[in-house]
């Protein structure tokens, strides 16, 4: 039996993506938060993610390389009609980064430049990635519509992020903070219920693929376990709100999982909406196989090393080497 | 739309971003290693001074790292909306060698960052040290992938065709392509230069401001003592990394030279204004048969001039020009180097001038090594891969308005970033290492 490269690639790509998502969606959310908190709380956000932002952002690398090298003919074609949200995200990439070093080595209207870039770099980036998903999703068309599903999905991102940064405070920090953070929580979950349920509406309407392979009797019935589960994750989120640390981050965790296997099946087996497949756009195997070789070698180390950082920095968060 | 414009943006916007983000690891691939022997110093010692120049160094480390990784992303997004046509032709070659890369060594610099900034109270010193070793191995390790890719690009072998496209036909001789040892050392070394300079460059600052700090004083003679050790050995390994592009880029040579006729006894040309238009040099100052007697180790060997290659020619100007930069440079940090190791032998304090000397050089590794890719990435004009893919050929499908506007964005990103980069470095220097 011959392994279906294109198809573990694409497994590959969808994991790199969804555990970007996940990991630098809470630390874009801690950065949108930050103009809600006060000036010390601000210092222990940002301690919070201080070990891990790095890390979290090279996922993204690994996503769009395993795109590169898996499908160069989609990564060509998707990122040339992207051109200008994906130079947008980048900017804001960078703007937050560098805030982020830069924000306790600065003091006075230049301490509060680099705060406000800093939440306006997340901000930039995140709004940016829903926009792409949404122009991804309508395969790129041009039109008014389309347009504004696209604002729709940036916004619900940001809702999305929002909700996972607020999550992460909670598991993080402790006290007034932390309270906040909760209610921070409440509103991302808001903000999530219509995002979601506007963009799962809406998708079918602008795209008629998507509503196919949603709207299909009986299979409709069995695809219906992942709204339901979405919505318990949701619940579970909210009624564990102020009794648990760490419940609300893996609720919220669990909702982006589950948005993204919705999109994940309403997108497969296309790379390219509509047009490529995963097999029509994949590399040659000699280039798969020495990568897939790789990946099966790297990934424990990975995995390992990650899992160790997480361990050592366990715990609620100090402002330390990030305070003022 | 002019097709021409589109690729002269395209290059441009690529070209920007590539010159802004090797600044970056220019630094962070030798500050690895120099940043693993400021924390055994202080292992061994418990010099709370070492301690101080770790917590300052480490520090820069993580703005430097930080600066690399955005404008990095930023690279891995440009390669598709660019050069589609590149990842087309090359992709199953180049995508594995950058997957490689991604792979093996930045997850592992990024994640040990994070453990090496922020343990050192969490962890043991011995697990502390190892995550110092894997930040330096990492950073090295990047450079590997990514010096292999560039260097098959300039000089490739071990592929073969598969329809349109190439495939590896032997990753081995892909990896170890004919210039890649001499483009590996050649980097590593501007590396080790330029974070040489710059760590004497900021403690002579900081002496300027606080002639007392022992500390200061310490790092300046360690920046200086590494630079005056390896710049001679820059001058070997390019001088190598010279003759190896003169058997495989005759081209880029013929254009570094500024060698127009193919002659018996080339001459040397020390400068001169080249004139693309009459295929000759205005106001030059040459010395006879000199460029054959380096090149060719005879003073009477033929040079190939630029007649030689019709129309796969690079510019001559820029590549002439930014040599000169890249060796006129060189020649001064070696020349400081060996001074300043002297000058400050035996724990000798450093005069004033010595202070000025190096403080005013502490960024010019950037400008050699800058000067150096200009040199290598021009002098690979027309081509992309050489003989394989012209860079014309590789160019994307994105509206010029697109481009431009995108360009004015990162050229205002990259000029506030360079400029905060600096400014903090300077500040962060100046007020010294704490314990």
């Amino acid at each position: 039996m011959s392994l279906d490269l294109p198809l573990v690639f694409a497994i590959l790509m969808g994991a790199a993506i969804l555990a970007y998502v996940v990991l630098d969606g809470y630390d874009l959310g801690v950065g949108m938060l930050m103009p809600a908190a006060s000036a010390e709380e601000q210092d222990v956000m940002v301690a919070s993610i201080g070990p891990f932002w790095d890390a979290n952002e090279t996922w993204l690398v690994l996503g769009v390389g395993l795109l590169l090298i898996g499908f160069p003919a989609a990564h060509g074609y998707i990122l040339g009609a992207l051109y200008l949200p994906v130079a947008a995200m980048l900017v804001g990439l960078m703007l937050r980064g560098v805030a982020f070093e830069l924000r306790v080595k600065a003091q006075g209207w230049h301490a509060e430049l680099w705060n406000w870039l800093f939440w306006f770099g997340s901000f930039l980036a995140a709004f940016a990635q829903g926009f792409m998903l949404g122009r991804y999703l309508t395969a790129f068309q041009q039109g008014g519509g389309y347009f504004l599903f696209a604002l729709m999905t940036g916004a619900a991102l940001c809702g999305g992020y929002v909700l996972l940064g607020a999550a992460w405070l909670i598991l993080r920090t402790e006290g007034a903070l932390q309270k906040k953070a909760i209610a921070w929580t409440k509103w991302g979950l808001l903000w999530v219920a219509l995002g979601v349920a506007l963009v799962s509406l809406a998708t079918p309407l602008v795209s008629e693929l998507v509503r196919n392979k949603w709207f299909d009797f009986p299979r409709t019935l069995a695809l219906m376990a992942l709204p339901l589960a979405t919505l318990a994750a949701w619940l579970w989120v909210w009624r564990s709100l102020g009794r648990s640390d760490w419940k609300p981050f893996a609720g919220a965790v669990a909702i982006f999982v589950l948005a993204f296997a919705g999109l994940a099946y309403s997108v497969f087996p296309f790379v390219v909406l509509g047009w490529l497949t995963i097999w029509d756009a994949a590399s040659h195997p000699s280039a798969l196989k020495v990568v897939l070789a790789g990946v099966i070698v790297v990934l424990p180390f990975l995995v390992g090393y990650t899992v160790f950082a997480y361990r050592v920095f366990r715990g609620k968060a100090k402002a330390g080497l990030y305070g003022h | 739309m002019d097709a021409g414009d589109a690729l002269l943006l395209a290059r441009a916007q690529f070209g920007l971003n590539i010159a802004f983000h090797i600044l970056f690891p220019t630094i962070s691939i030798a500050l690895g290693w120099f940043l693993l022997f400021f924390r055994l110093k202080y292992a061994r010692t418990n010099d709370p001074q070492w301690l101080g120049t770790y917590r300052l160094w480490v520090k820069i480390f993580a703005l430097t790292f930080a600066m690399g990784v955005v404008s990095g992303i930023t690279m891995s997004f440009q390669f598709g909306t660019n050069w589609p046509g590149y990842m087309e032709r090359v992709g199953n070659i180049a995508g594995p060698l950058l997957g490689y890369e991604v792979l093996t060594a930045f997850f592992m610099e990024a994640t040990f960052l994070g453990v090496m900034l922020f343990g050192m109270e969490r962890v043991s010193t011995r697990v502390h040290l190892f995550s110092s070793l894997m930040v330096a191995v990492g950073t090295t390790l990047s450079a590997f992938w990514i010096l292999a890719l560039n260097s098959w690009m300039q000089t490739p072998q071990g592929h073969v065709m598969d329809g349109g496209a190439l495939i590896a036909g032997d990753w081995l001789a892909v990896l170890f392509n004919p210039s890649f040892p001499y483009r590996f050392t050649h980097m590593l070394l501007a590396s080790g230069l330029t974070t040489a300079f710059l760590i004497a460059g900021l403690s002579a600052w900081r002496l300027l401001k606080a002639p007392a700090d022992a500390s200061a004083v310490k790092t300046l003679r360690a920046g200086a003592l590494v630079a005056a050790l390896l710049a001679p050995l820059q001058v070997f390994v390019g001088d190598l990394h010279g003759l190896n592009t003169l058997e495989h880029q005759p081209a880029k040579i013929a254009a570094v030279e500024a060698l127009w006729k193919t002659e018996q006894g080339a001459p040397l040309v020390l400068f001169a204004i080249p004139n693309e238009n009459a295929g000759r040099n205005d106001y030059a100052i040459e010395i006879p048969k000199l460029a054959s007697l380096i090149l060719r180790h005879d003073a009477n060997a033929e040079l190939k001039g630029v007649e030689e290659f019709g129309q796969d020619v690079p510019p001559v100007a820029p590549v002439f020009f930014a040599f000169r930069l890249m060796v006129g440079v060189g020649v001064l940090m070696l020349a400081l180097a060996w001074l300043g190791a002297w000058l400050t032998r035996g724990a000798r304090r450093p005069a004033p001038w010595l202070l000025w000397a190096f403080s005013g050089m502490t960024f010019s590794g950037w400008i050699a090594t800058l000067a150096g890719w200009l040199v290598t990435e021009i002098g690979r004009q027309p081509w992309l891969v050489t003989g394989i893919l012209r860079t014309a050929d590789a160019a994307g499908r994105a509206p010029e308005a697109a481009l431009g506007a995108s360009l004015t964005g990162y050229a205002l990103v990259y000029g506030v970033m360079l400029l905060a980069y600096i400014v903090v470095l300077t500040h962060m220097a100046g007020e010294g290492a704490k314990a």
